[in-house]
């Protein structure tokens, strides 16, 4: 799919406040309604724009705890990954799984309501995930800078 | 804490899927008018449960080929050292994420470049001259998956 200036330039601002109303977008991109609503539609349908999605702070729901969970799975078997991936699906505390080159094969993030159930997910549901070889765990203290944003 | 009924979850549900539903389709879908569903979507925005949007895109169709998780560690502790490397690197373009975070490394950087080669000139020109940095770990993402977490 070709993309120009015009479509960069609305997906610059439209990525840096994904929350802006289509006036405001329209009005920073310096485009019509009419415009931003087409390019919009043609972005989505080529697949450049996936998903637009509400983001949920798990904190205000009483899940204080979030850590960030790196295996290195036993690549002797080679259904390791799939097998590993649908199990981690099946637990509801894991709200993202990514695969990644290099020393780490994937990563979990995982939320809990605190120490006590985080331990109680890691020990009933984690560890009894197939195929782990290694894993290691970053616990989130903060986090500074979170965006989409990209140097277009 | 807010208190959550079975149609608060399965709105929020929808609503991380597609953040640009209505509450019109909303209320259709789950059985509710349209003002009975805007109240409830109100509420959850009011007490930061809708924490705001994010935009899905193609990165690679953008042209950043290349996404690379990157753990850091800092050669010097102490106050002033995490407030000077967090200062500066919340301010390079290509981070778009940074977590301090605590176990093998201080802090987790997301960043995109539009190749290996580009990733490289970030790594080295950037990360490598901010201050306090030390070892610093690079695994390049293959694939990402948001789940809808615990929502019953």
């Amino acid at each position: 799919m070709q993309i120009d200036d015009t479509d960069r330039r609305i997906l610059r601002h439209h990525l840096a406040e994904p929350a802006l109303s289509r006036a405001d977008l329209a009005e920073r991109a310096g485009v019509t309604p009419a415009t931003l609503w087409r390019r919009l539609e043609r972005l989505a349908e080529g697949g450049v724009i996936k998903a637009d999605r509400a983001v949920i702070d798990w904190r205000r729901l009483g899940y204080a705890v979030e850590v960030s969970l790196r295996f290195t799975l036993d690549k002797t078997n080679p259904r390791a990954f799939d097998e590993f991936i649908a199990a981690a699906r099946e637990v509801p505390e894991v709200v993202g799984i990514e695969t990644f080159l290099g020393r780490v094969d994937v990563r979990l993030n995982v939320i809990a309501r605190d120490m006590a159930h985080y331990q109680e997910v890691y020990r009933t549901q984690i560890l009894a995930l197939p195929h782990i070889s290694e894993l290691e765990a970053l616990m989130l203290i903060a986090t500074i800078k979170e965006t989409e944003g990209l140097p277009l | 804490m807010i208190d959550l009924d079975d149609v608060d979850r399965s709105l929020l549900r929808a609503l991380s899927l597609d953040g640009s539903l209505s509450a019109g389709e909303l209320g259709r879908r789950f059985g509710l008018s349209q003002p009975a569903a805007w109240r409830r979507i109100r509420r959850l925005e009011e007490a930061g449960v809708i924490a705001g949007r994010r935009l899905d895109v193609d990165r690679t169709a953008l042209g950043f080929g290349v996404t690379v998780f990157l753990g850091v560690k800092l050669a010097t502790k102490g106050r002033v050292s995490l407030e000077d490397f967090e200062r500066a690197v919340v301010a390079i373009p290509e981070v778009q994420v940074v977590q301090h975070v605590l176990g093998l490394f201080d802090y987790r950087l997301r960043v995109v470049a539009r190749d290996i080669a580009d990733f490289e000139r970030v790594l080295r020109r950037r990360i490598m001259t901010l201050p306090g940095v030390g070892q610093v770990e690079a695994n390049v993402l293959l694939t990402e998956e948001r789940r809808p977490g615990p929502l019953g």
